[in-house]
This record gives C-alpha cells, sequence and structure tokens, in this order.
C-alpha cells in the first residue's frame, strides 16, 4: 500500500503521471462476478486506473485515459444521493463526452483542491454537492475539451475552429479525420490549460437534464460495490469498542482476563471512548467484548431521562427566548383578534441509522496513516486523525468509500469518530491495518442524534378572517455550539435550531421566533434536513389550523399568505395540480398538504391517509412537487424525493430514541427502534417544476414536508392533533 | 466445520455457533452479504439456504453445515437476472447497501411466485430494510422482472 501524499499542487497534479497510482483512488468499477473482495480486488481496480498513467490531468478533477475511459474525481462522498453521477454528468457535458465512457472516483482528502466552497473545507452536507461543483465540474470537463481539441488541431495541422466534438468523437469534417479522446490525451497533457474557458448556454445541453444511468448502479446490484465494511487487508484485525451505558460516563476500572483469553481476540486496550478489543475477526471481538468487565464512572453522565429533559424544555417555552426574528407588534398577543390558537409540540432525539453503521480501517505505518472510510467532512478527519497520531495531516491519506447511507451521521464536526479509529490504531502496539466497527447497537444507543425540541406557538385570526399574528419560542440543543461551525452562531442564534421556522414564508403582519438553547448531556448532531425536521412540521401543522379557524382552504389560504415568494407558492400549485386537489380519491381517507423551502429547493407535498385496523396512520400515496432549479438529472431528483418521503415519514410515525431513568437508552436495534418497511411505503409521483435558476440540491429537501402532510391529512381524518411525535409509540 | 458455499466446500475454523455471516464475511472474503444488525430484522445478510433465503446473522455454522448455502456472488439462473436487470433499468438502489439482501429476496419471490401481487411483494420484502426507502423502485423492479418472466 503506498501513502499518497494530499499536498500536491495543482500544478504536480497536472504533471503528475502517479495520479492514479494504487492507493490514491479506488475505482468504483469492478471486474468479474462472483470474486471475494480482498485486497487483490481492490489492487486490481486501482491498477485498472494505474495502467492509465501516461493519461490527460487537465485539473485536479478530469483524468482521460488512452482507452477513451474519461475518470472524474469526485469531492463529494456518494452515499446514495447521486453525487458520482451527477457530477460526472456536468463535465461529460462540456466535454462533449458519450455517457458510456464516463467512470467516476472519489477524489482524496485534499482541501486545497477538493474543498466544498460552502464550508471552505472538504466536505459534504446541506444539500450542496451539485450546486456547488455546477460551475467548477462544467469548467473542468470545457477546459480539458479545449485542450483536446487543440492537440487535434495541432496533430491534424488544421484550423482549431474547424473542430467539432460529439459524443467522445473529435471529428474534422473537411480532412474526414476522426478520432477519441484517447488518442490526444498524451498530447494534450503537454499542453498549458487555459485561463478562461467558455461553457454551453442551457439551450445547448445535451447530458444535463437527462436521465442518464447513474454509474454506481450495476455494482451496486450484484454485491460488488465495496463499502469499508466489506475491505480486508493482510494482517488486518477487527475492533470493536466497549462504550458506556451513559453519555458522559467514563471507565472507572476494568477486567479484561476473560477478554483477552477469548478465542481470537489478540489485544484489549483502553482508549479514550471506551475499551478497544482487537481480534482476528469480527464474532472474536464481539466475544471479547461480551467478556468484559467495566465497571463505569457516571459522575459526570447524563443521567436524567427523556421525559425529564422534555419537562425542563417545556418550562422555558413558557417565556420567550433570544429573539431570531420579528416584525409587527407579536408582543401584544393575542389582544383584538377573534380567534387564538396555542400548540405545544415535541420532538425526541432521532437516531440517524444508516444501513451501514460506522465503521473505519486505518493504518498507521512509518510515519504516515492511510485510511478507508465513508469520511464525510475529510478535512476535519484527516486534521483530527494526523493530530493523535503525531503526523502533519497531509501524511494521513483518506480513501472516501462507498458509504451505507449516512443521512448527517457521518459528517462529524470535531471528528469523533475519526479519532476513535486513531486512537484504536495509537493504542495497539504493532502496525498493521485495523478495521473499527460499530454494532448496531453501538449505533442506535451511540448519540450524535437529532436534538430534542420543543416549540411553543401562539397565532391568531382577526376579524376578518386574516391571520394576524405568529409567535414561536423553540427549545433545543445548539448544533453549532462548540463545534467547528461555531462561527455559523449570529447574535447568539444557532441558525441550524431556527432555519425554516425564523424565515417562515408567510406574510403575517406580527410575527416573531424566539429561541432558547436547550441543556442536556447528549450528543447531537444534524439529521438529514436539520432544523428543517422540526420547524417545518410545527409551522405547517400550525399554519394549517389557523388557517381552519380563518375558513380558508389549506392550497388557497398559503397561497394568499405566500404573496412574495412565487417559488413556493409554485410549487404548491404545482402539487395541488397533479394530485388533483385536497379531495380524498375515497371515502375513510384524507388529505394533507404541506410546504417548505430548504436548502434552497422548494418541496410541496400531498399525503393520502387512512387509518388502519389498530388505529395508526396508513399512508396511500404522496404526490410531491420540487423546484431545485436546473435539473440536472431528474432520475435523481425523484429518487431522492422518493426516498426523503419513506425517511421522513418513518421517522414520524416511528422513530424515537428515549433515555430512561438513569439516563440509559432504551432502544438498541431495529425492533424498537423502527424503520419505514416496504409494506408502509406510500406510492410516490413527483413534478419536477422547470426552472432556469441554478441548481441548488435534493439530498435533503424531500424530507421536512412529508410529516406535516402526514399530520394534517391525519388531523382532518380524525380529528386529532399530532404534536408530539411520533406518532406511534413503540413500548 | 465444513461448509459448502456457492457450490466450494470450505473448512471452517471457528466456533460452531459463530453465525454463517460472519464465516461467509470474515473467513471466505464474499462481501456481497452485509451486516446491518445482527438480529434478523434487516435483512441485510440474506443468503440462500438450500433455495430458501434466510439471515445468515442469527445461522450458527452448526446449522449451515450439511446445507447448500449461496450468497449474490454464487446467485444465477433467469429469475436472477431478470431481478437484476429489472434493477439496473430504473436505478434502484442510492446507498446500495441493502441491496443484496433486497435482490436475494426479491429472486426468492419470483421462483415461489412467478406473477405476484403488490401484496405479495410488500409480504416477500417486508423483512428487508432500505433507509433510503427505495421501497417503491424495488416494488417496480420486481412486478418488471415478473412480466419479462412471463414473457
Amino acid at each position: 500500500m503506498s501513502v499518497t501524499t494530499t499536498s500536491l499542487s495543482r500544478r504536480d497534479f497536472l504533471r503528475s503521471a502517479a495520479w492514479g497510482s494504487a492507493g490514491l483512488v479506488i475505482a468504483m468499477a469492478l471486474p468479474g462476478r462472483g470474486r471475494a473482495a480482498t485486497m487483490d480486488t481492490q489492487a486490481a481496480n486501482s491498477s485498472l486506473i494505474a495502467s492509465d498513467a501516461a493519461g490527460f490531468a487537465p485539473n485536479a478533477f478530469v483524468r482521460i485515459a488512452p482507452d477513451d475511459t474519461v475518470t472524474v474525481l469526485i469531492k463529494h462522498i456518494e452515499f446514495g444521493q447521486g453525487p458520482f453521477t451527477g457530477l460526472s454528468t456536468l463535465v461529460a457535458e462540456e466535454l462533449d463526452a458519450d455517457w458510456s465512457q464516463m467512470r467516476a472516483a472519489s477524489a482524496p482528502a485534499n482541501a486545497e483542491l477538493y474543498k466544498n466552497f460552502a464550508f471552505g473545507m472538504q466536505g459534504t452536507g446541506g444539500s450542496t454537492a451539485i450546486a456547488n461543483s455546477y460551475m467548477q465540474m462544467r469548467k473542468a470537463g470545457a477546459t480539458a475539451r479545449v485542450m483536446l481539441v487543440q492537440a487535434a488541431a495541432e496533430q491534424w495541422s488544421v484550423p482549431v475552429g474547424e473542430i467539432s466534438v460529439d459524443k467522445g468523437r473529435i471529428s474534422h469534417a473537411g480532412s474526414d479525420k476522426s478520432a477519441g479522446f484517447g488518442e490526444f490525451a498524451e498530447a494534450a497533457a503537454k499542453l498549458d490549460p487555459p485561463e478562461d474557458v467558455a461553457l454551453k448556454k442551457a439551450g445547448d445541453f445535451r447530458l444535463i437534464g437527462t436521465d442518464v444511468p447513474k454509474l454506481d448502479t450495476n455494482i451496486k446490484t450484484n454485491g460488488e460495490a465495496l463499502f469499508t465494511q466489506d475491505l480486508h487487508h493482510d494482517d488486518m484485525l477487527t475492533v470493536v469498542v466497549a462504550h458506556p451505558p451513559q453519555f458522559g460516563a467514563t471507565m472507572k476500572s476494568v477486567d479484561a482476563s476473560a477478554a483477552k483469553s477469548t478465542p481470537g481476540v489478540v489485544d484489549v486496550q483502553p482508549i479514550p471512548t471506551g475499551i478497544a478489543v482487537y481480534a482476528q475477526d469480527t464474532w472474536s471481538a464481539l466475544q471479547g467484548r461480551r467478556a468484559l468487565k467495566v465497571s463505569w464512572d457516571t459522575a459526570r453522565a447524563e443521567t436524567r431521562s427523556t421525559r425529564e429533559i422534555t419537562d425542563a424544555y417545556r418550562q422555558r417555552a413558557q417565556q420567550p427566548g433570544r429573539k431570531a426574528a420579528s416584525r409587527g407588534k407579536p408582543e401584544q398577543g393575542g389582544d383584538g383578534l377573534a380567534k387564538t390558537l396555542t400548540a405545544e409540540y415535541s420532538f425526541p432525539y432521532l437516531a440517524h441509522a444508516p444501513m451501514e453503521t460506522l465503521d473505519c480501517v486505518i493504518h498507521a505505518k512509518d510515519g504516515a496513516v492511510e485510511s478507508w472510510f465513508g469520511s464525510q467532512l475529510q478535512t476535519g478527519d484527516q486534521g483530527t486523525m494526523a493530530e493523535i497520531l503525531g503526523v502533519k495531516p497531509a501524511q494521513v491519506s483518506i480513501h472516501t468509500m462507498y458509504a451505507g447511507g449516512s443521512f448527517g451521521r457521518r459528517a462529524q464536526p470535531g471528528s469523533p469518530f475519526a479519532a476513535e479509529a486513531a486512537h484504536v490504531a495509537k493504542a495497539h502496539a504493532k502496525s498493521r491495518p485495523l478495521k473499527l466497527v460499530w454494532t448496531r447497537e453501538d449505533d442506535i444507543q451511540g448519540g450524535w442524534y437529532r436534538p430534542l425540541n420543543v416549540h411553543r406557538l401562539s397565532g391568531g385570526v382577526d376579524a376578518d378572517g386574516n391571520v394576524a399574528l405568529w409567535d414561536q419560542t423553540i427549545v433545543g440543543q445548539s448544533i453549532f455550539s462548540g463545534s467547528a461551525f461555531a462561527a455559523m452562531i449570529k447574535d447568539g442564534i444557532d441558525p441550524s435550531s431556527v432555519e425554516g421556522a425564523e424565515d417562515l414564508p408567510y406574510g403575517i403582519p406580527n410575527f416573531r421566533v424566539t429561541l432558547h438553547d436547550g441543556e442536556a448531556g447528549v450528543p447531537i448532531l444534524w439529521w438529514r434536513s436539520v432544523g428543517h425536521t422540526h420547524t417545518a412540521y410545527s409551522t405547517e401543522t400550525f399554519v394549517d389550523e389557523l388557517l381552519e379557524m380563518a375558513g380558508k382552504g389549506p392550497v388557497e389560504g398559503r397561497l394568499a399568505l405566500l404573496g412574495e415568494h412565487p417559488r413556493h407558492a409554485g410549487v404548491l400549485k404545482a402539487v395541488a395540480d397533479l394530485a388533483g386537489g385536497l379531495d380524498a380519491s375515497e371515502s375513510g381517507r384524507a388529505r394533507g398538504v404541506a410546504v417548505h423551502k430548504s436548502f434552497g429547493s422548494y418541496v410541496a407535498q400531498i399525503a393520502e391517509v387512512s387509518q388502519n385496523e389498530d388505529r395508526t396512520p396508513k399512508v396511500h400515496k404522496v404526490w410531491c412537487a420540487v423546484d431545485c432549479g436546473v435539473a440536472v438529472n431528474p432520475n435523481v431528483i425523484r429518487a431522492q424525493m422518493e426516498g426523503g418521503i419513506g425517511f421522513g415519514l418513518g421517522a414520524a410515525l416511528y422513530n424515537e430514541i428515549t433515555l430512561e431513568e438513569g439516563g440509559r437508552v432504551a432502544q438498541a436495534n431495529f425492533d424498537r427502534y423502527r424503520s419505514l418497511r416496504i409494506h408502509e411505503m406510500p406510492d410516490v409521483e413527483v413534478t419536477i417544476v422547470t426552472s432556469d435558476e441554478d441548481p441548488t440540491g435534493v439530498g435533503e429537501p424531500g424530507v421536512p414536508p412529508i410529516a406535516p402532510a402526514l399530520a394534517n391529512a391525519w388531523r382532518r381524518l380524525t380529528g386529532d392533533a399530532i404534536r408530539d411525535l411520533p406518532f406511534v409509540k413503540i413500548s | 466445520m465444513k461448509i459448502t458455499v456457492n457450490g466450494s466446500s470450505h473448512e471452517i475454523d471457528a466456533p460452531d455457533d459463530m453465525p454463517l455471516l460472519w464465516a461467509i464475511r470474515d473467513r471466505l472474503k464474499l462481501t456481497g452479504t452485509k451486516y446491518g444488525c445482527g438480529v434478523a430484522q434487516c435483512g441485510a445478510c440474506t443468503v440462500m439456504v438450500d433455495g430458501q433465503p434466510k439471515r445468515s446473522c442469527v445461522t450458527p455454522l452448526k446449522f449451515a453445515a450439511g446445507h447448500d448455502i449461496t450468497t449474490i456472488e454464487g446467485m444465477d439462473g433467469a429469475e436472477f437476472e431478470a431481478i437484476q436487470t429489472a434493477w439496473r433499468a430504473i436505478d434502484v438502489p442510492q446507498c446500495g447497501f441493502c441491496q443484496s439482501g433486497q435482490v436475494m429476496t426479491a429472486t426468492a419471490l419470483l421462483k415461489e411466485k412467478p406473477a405476484p401481487s403488490d401484496t405479495d411483494i410488500d409480504n416477500a420484502l417486508a423483512g428487508n430494510i432500505c433507509r433510503c426507502a427505495t421501497y417503491v423502485r424495488i416494488r417496480q423492479a420486481v412486478r418488471d422482472a415478473a412480466d419479462t418472466l412471463e414473457a
């Protein structure tokens, strides 16, 4: 295994013949069916790229090989949301490549080359992949095209202007010459890249806006896609860690004698987050961990139950907090209004529970560190591992693997998981590859949850039937506080706590949103759509009730309040058209609607709901309209809406992490932390609103509207306004 | 312990209560079969035991011995081909981690019921969790595969 330096300058990159050396990139295309995913397989993939070492590297993103394949290095992690396909589409468009010649691979960790413009460092999140790469990747493709054309012109001795490029073929009609990209890869590599390149007009797009097949689909239907969990290196040990049973508890003492004598166990070491058990295979490691006798110090642990934490938050919600937004005279309350309504909401802690639990292969060797994992904030992970292992960040290479979902879980400010992996490597005396694996129980009970929130809303309708008052107080832990993103906090307001509420699009004259930072010793994190997971629910159910008090329809009433927000109104009208209105298709059912903007994209949904025999909700169908600017790949956009709806629906129906008396997490696996299953998945119909605006994200925005759409339908069906999530309590 | 996987016999030096999943993944290094929960809740570890879909994470090696085990790497046949083709045609996978288990279970369904109803599909696949919620497309792909087989 070679360690790749990550401090290459752009110029070095351009000239480097080693960009494809084994270890730099993990290829996504795997040869042969039925092969074991050993390091041999992986080496075969890497060498597949390494054989292209004489290829053309016009910039940090595009690699063109003599065999005509174009590999795009993708700076965003691929976990199903589609950046491998989406970003490759942008390059292929400007390069005039044929889709069949396109490949994608994860970019190495290198903030200078691969930073996310939204963060200033390398990482994926906030549904930014397409939005922040849109121009960058198109320019990367256009640059490569200009250089290939110039190389062809020189070789054919014809004017550049007479050369055309179409579907991966470079042609000169006058001399009847034609060749693929590979033929000019070597010559193009000797040219200087142009400073500036022209990009296509939207009307000339051939690939953007089409459903090109996803690049990672084939290997994800036959078991060949390699995830971190699947890596096996020679001499590798598998490691599991015994974590404390309460958040904030620490190890007091450990008797590891039985663990150490467990067959297959090689080593047991204390690390800051618990006790690490190293073994020949996963099963032995788990048996060894089970044999540990640990006594924990709970002096500084969070020992309150979630019931107690919720009650404390409810108390605080009775008074306004720090002002996040205000207009008119909200402090006058309901005085002079015809009707008023006050409602209190509670939202539980939520685990992300991605299908692949957290895992990392790490090998510290000769003053360098090589790692393979689903790193979502590479720059932070790289720095954290470097600090713990006493090397420079540039000596830490990260192979960003396909990850089995994330939903926010792998994007860790402060990098606690990368830190644990580094400590696991540091604590073991021998230099060897180590695979740290969390079990599902570690995952569900391991914290870093969507924060528990309480919202209190007061609203009112005046004598003319206008919604005239909206006063919202939010209580919840701050996600950004104390993190690498703390600079985002302005005037004491963590924007991720109030997003989707403080920017309520409805024209209500007296309006206020205030925030209390809730305190709890439970580690928290963003969860697919972050603050919008709760603000969309409280705002879209509350406005539904106020409109009903005002005698207005859910769609018409909202439209009347959305005067200054045409894109909200656009998706709302589009979804109403798609669904044919809010009348249910048969008796015993009802429909509800919600509209919400998040991460720059606008989504409206209508859900049709009935009641199961056990009186729980059954969602039959969801209609969805999305406006995300230019639709780069409509198929991926529809898939993200479908998946976002299923993800949000499962959480709204079933999910809560509760702490029992004493602070232990009550749920441990998918039995009590229920996931939505196929028979609970509604049919979904999606329409994409045509737009010329620059593209915005789709990974998260499909999530927020589904829970309030369901709740509004449920209230219409049963009269029951659900204000404490989830809908179904699982004991 | 001696187990037969994808037509080959393998001697596994492991305790007989070790789940088949870990023998397949850690010893045979056939990694298409995934660990998702360890308690037969998610279906990511689905393999065929004598042609029937089973959860390898709760199948001890001693119960696997003497049976014919097939992982996704060893699957073939008309139903499997039809399922894979249908999966690919509409880009079912997102993160992809659960998809081996989905494909195995869907293949087993079509072998038993070549023309399943939507309820049959839901019942057969209710044990396979997809956190990306690709369920709409899974359902469609199974229908499409059934149509292909019928034609």
